[in-house]
C-alpha cells in the first residue's frame, strides 16, 4: 500500500478493501518509525488526522467520495491550517497556532483528504537544502548524510521515504522542483497565479507558487485538479475556466517538439547528471518526440535578478513579524524599537536575516532603479527568451539541478554557492511558467537525478502528459531508497 | 562600491534587526560577495525594456469597498503575545 498510486488508493477505499482510518494509521506509523532519522515532519497530530479519516470513511460509506477523499496528504509548514501549529520553519512562528485555513488547505478539506502532518522546510522557504529550519535539517532518504534539497525538503523526503502518498510545497526559485530532483520524487510548480497564495506565508509574492509532490505524474495531475482555481482573496490569482489535468495524460508523444537549451548543458553541470538527462532525452525521442536545439541567452542573469527581486519582496513581506500581534516576542526590551530589533534578531535565522538585509538595501533610497527596477527589466528579457523558444518547441527539457544531492553542511558557509543550485529552476519562476521535475536516473553515490520540464503558460496538462508517457516507458519513479528501516 | 560595516549597521537599523559589531563584519563580507554576483546584471543593456511585475501582465484586482469578514477579534487575539481589553499591548510609544 505504501507504493500504491493515488488512483489505486482511491479505488481501494471505494471498494472498502481498507478504510481511510487504516490508511492514515499506516502512514502515521511510518512517520513515527522514520521521522527520528529524517526529520521530515515538524508537526504530527494523530488524533486530529484520524478524526478527519473517520469523517472521510463516513463520506465513502455514503458514496459521496471525490477523487482524494480519505487520502492522507502532508503539507509544507508554510500553509496555515486552522488549529495547527504553522511555523514556516522559523523560531518567530514557533508558537503560531493558526486561526484560519489557507485556500489550499480548504481545497483539500473540501475534497475530503486527510491532513497527515506539517513538513519541515528551510526557514521562510529561503534555501535549497532544508538545513536552515529552526527545527533542524531534513535528511535525504537516499543517503542521510546528504540534504534532500529545499526549501520544501520535508515534503520531498516524506514522499521518497513513503511517509506520505502525496504532499504539497511552494516554489519561489525552485523549492518544489529542486528537492523533488534531489530526493528522487515528482514535483510540479504550476503557472504563476494558478493556485491561490491565500494562507501561504509570503516570501516573494511575485514569484511564490504552490504545487504538489507525488510519486508519479499521474498523481500530480490528480492533486493539481484539487488545488488549482481562482480565489478572490489572492489579488494575483488568475480568473480562468476550470481545467481537467488528467485529460491529456494518455496522449502519445509523436510529433512533440522538445526544446533543449544549450545554456543548461554547459559549464557547471555535473557529468553524471548530464548523462542521465541525455538518456532521458533519447528515451523521449524513442517515444516519438523531436529534439529542437533552443537558446535561452539571458539564462545566466536569472540568479542575479532573482537575488534582487526575491529578497526585496521578502524584506517587505517579513516586516509583519514584529512581535506585536502574534508569534515570538523577545523577553526583555527597553522600548518599542528595541522590542522590534530584539524580536527580529532572535526570531529570524541567519539566512532570513541576510535576505532581509539584501532586500532592505536594494529598496532603500537611491538604489531602487539600479537594483529592483533593473532586475524587473532583466526578468522581462528572461521571459521573452521563453516566448521565443515556445515558437519552436512545446516543452523545454534539461536538468533540474546541476548536481545530485550534496552533503549536509557542504554549502552553508558560502551563500553564493548555495544560490547557484537553482540556476536551472529560477528562470521558470521569473517568467511565471509551469515546470516539473521527475526522476530520470541515478548519479554519483547512487543519488537520484531530476529531469526538468518547462511548459508554456497554463500548459500543465501537456507537461504532465509528457511526464506520464515517459513514466510509462521507464521505472525511475518507482525506485525507492533502501535500508530505511 | 563595497559595503562597510557601518553601511551594514545602517541597513540593519532600517530593517529593525538588532546586530552586533562582530556580526556586522561577517555579514559585510557575505553581502559584498552576493552583490558582486548581482552586479553582473548591470552590464546588460535594458534600455527601453518594460519592467515585468506579473507573468500575465495582469493588474492587481480591486474589490468593492464592502465588509466581507466577520468579527473574529477574540480568535485572533488568542495567539497575541500581550492583549488587554481587546487591544494589543506594546511598550509605550508616546510619553
Amino acid at each position: 500500500m505504501l507504493n500504491a498510486s493515488l488512483k489505486e488508493l482511491a479505488a481501494g477505499l471505494a471498494q472498502r478493501k481498507f478504510s481511510s482510518v487504516e490508511l492514515t494509521k499506516l502512514f502515521l506509523g511510518r512517520i513515527k518509525a522514520l521521522n527520528g532519522k529524517l526529520n521530515a515532519f515538524i508537526t504530527v497530530d494523530e488524533e486530529r488526522s484520524v478524526g478527519q479519516a473517520r469523517a472521510a470513511d463516513a463520506l465513502i460509506a455514503k458514496r459521496q467520495a471525490q477523487a482524494l477523499t480519505g487520502i492522507p496528504v502532508a503539507h509544507k509548514d508554510i500553509f496555515v491550517a486552522r488549529d495547527w501549529l504553522t511555523t514556516c520553519g522559523s523560531k518567530i512562528l514557533s508558537n503560531f497556532v493558526s486561526p484560519y485555513d489557507a485556500h489550499l488547505i480548504e481545497r483539500f478539506n473540501t475534497a475530503g483528504a486527510v491532513l497527515l502532518g506539517k513538513t519541515n522546510m528551510d526557514e521562510f522557504a529561503m534555501g535549497s537544502s532544508s538545513e536552515s529550519s529552526f527545527y533542524g535539517p531534513v535528511r535525504n532518504p537516499w543517503n542521510r548524510d546528504c540534504v534532500p534539497g529545499g526549501s520544501s525538503g520535508g515534503s520531498a523526503a516524506a514522499i521518497a521515504a513513503r511517509m506520505a502518498p502525496a504532499a504539497t510545497g511552494t516554489d519561489t526559485g525552485g523549492s518544489i522542483r529542486q528537492p523533488a530532483a534531489l530526493s528522487g520524487v515528482c514535483g510540479l510548480k504550476p503557472t504563476y497565479g494558478l493556485v491561490s497564495r491565500y494562507g501561504m506565508v509570503a516570501f516573494a509574492s511575485s514569484l511564490d507558487q504552490a504545487g504538489p509532490f507525488a510519486k508519479s505524474a499521474e498523481d500530480l495531475a490528480l492533486l493539481l485538479d484539487v488545488i488549482a482555481g481562482f480565489d478572490p482573496r489572492d489579488s494575483t490569482s488568475i480568473e480562468r475556466a476550470k481545467e481537467d489535468y488528467i485529460r491529456e495524460l494518455d496522449k502519445p508523444l509523436s510529433g512533440l517538439r522538445v526544446g533543449v537549451p544549450k545554456e543548461h548543458f554547459g559549464e557547471g553541470l555535473a557529468p553524471d547528471v548530464g548523462a542521465a538527462v541525455e538518456a532521458a532525452l533519447a528515451q523521449l525521442e524513442k517515444l516519438g518526440a523531436k529534439r529542437v536545439p533552443i537558446e535561452l541567452p539571458n539564462s545566466s542573469l536569472s540568479v542575479p535578478a532573482y537575488y534582487v527581486i526575491a529578497p526585496a519582496e521578502a524584506s517587505s513581506n517579513l516586516s509583519r513579524f514584529d512581535g506585536a500581534r502574534y508569534g515570538y516576542r523577545a523577553k526583555d526590551y527597553t522600548d518599542l524599537a528595541d522590542m522590534y530589533r530584539k524580536t527580529r534578531a532572535e526570531g529570524f535565522g541567519k539566512e532570513v536575516r541576510r535576505r532581509i538585509l539584501i532586500g532592505t538595501y536594494v529598496l532603500s533610497h537611491g538604489y531602487y532603479d539600479a537594483y529592483y527596477l533593473k532586475a524587473q527589466k532583466i526578468r522581462r528579457l528572461i521571459a521573452n527568451d521563453f516566448t521565443e523558444a515556445f515558437k519552436r518547441c512545446d516543452v523545454v527539457i534539461g536538468p533540474t539541478s546541476p548536481t545530485v544531492a550534496f552533503k549536509i553542511g557542504a554549502k552553508t558557509a558560502d551563500p553564493v554557492q548555495m544560490y547557484l543550485n537553482d540556476i536551472y529552476t529560477i528562470p521558470a519562476n521569473l517568467a511565471g511558467l509551469p515546470a516539473a521535475s521527475i526522476p530520470c536516473g541515478f548519479g554519483a553515490g547512487g543519488l537520484p537525478v531530476g529531469l526538468h520540464l518547462v511548459g508554456n503558460y497554463f500548459a500543465e496538462a501537456r507537461l504532465l502528459n509528457v511526464a506520464h508517457q515517459y513514466q510509462k516507458a521507464t521505472d525511475w519513479h518507482r525506485r525507492e531508497p533502501a535500508g530505511l528501516q | 562600491m563595497p559595503l562597510t560595516p557601518k553601511d551594514v549597521r545602517a541597513i540593519a537599523e532600517l530593517a529593525r534587526i538588532g546586530i552586533s559589531d562582530a556580526e556586522a563584519r561577517t555579514i559585510q563580507g557575505e553581502l559584498n560577495n552576493i552583490f558582486e554576483m548581482i552586479g553582473r546584471m548591470q552590464k546588460v543593456d535594458t534600455e527601453g525594456v518594460a519592467p515585468m511585475t506579473h507573468a500575465q501582465g495582469v493588474a492587481l484586482r480591486l474589490r468593492e469597498d464592502k465588509v466581507t469578514e466577520g468579527d473574529q477579534r477574540e480568535r485572533f487575539q488568542a495567539i497575541a503575545p500581550q492583549v488587554e481589553q481587546g487591544l494589543y499591548l506594546v511598550p509605550k510609544v508616546i510619553e
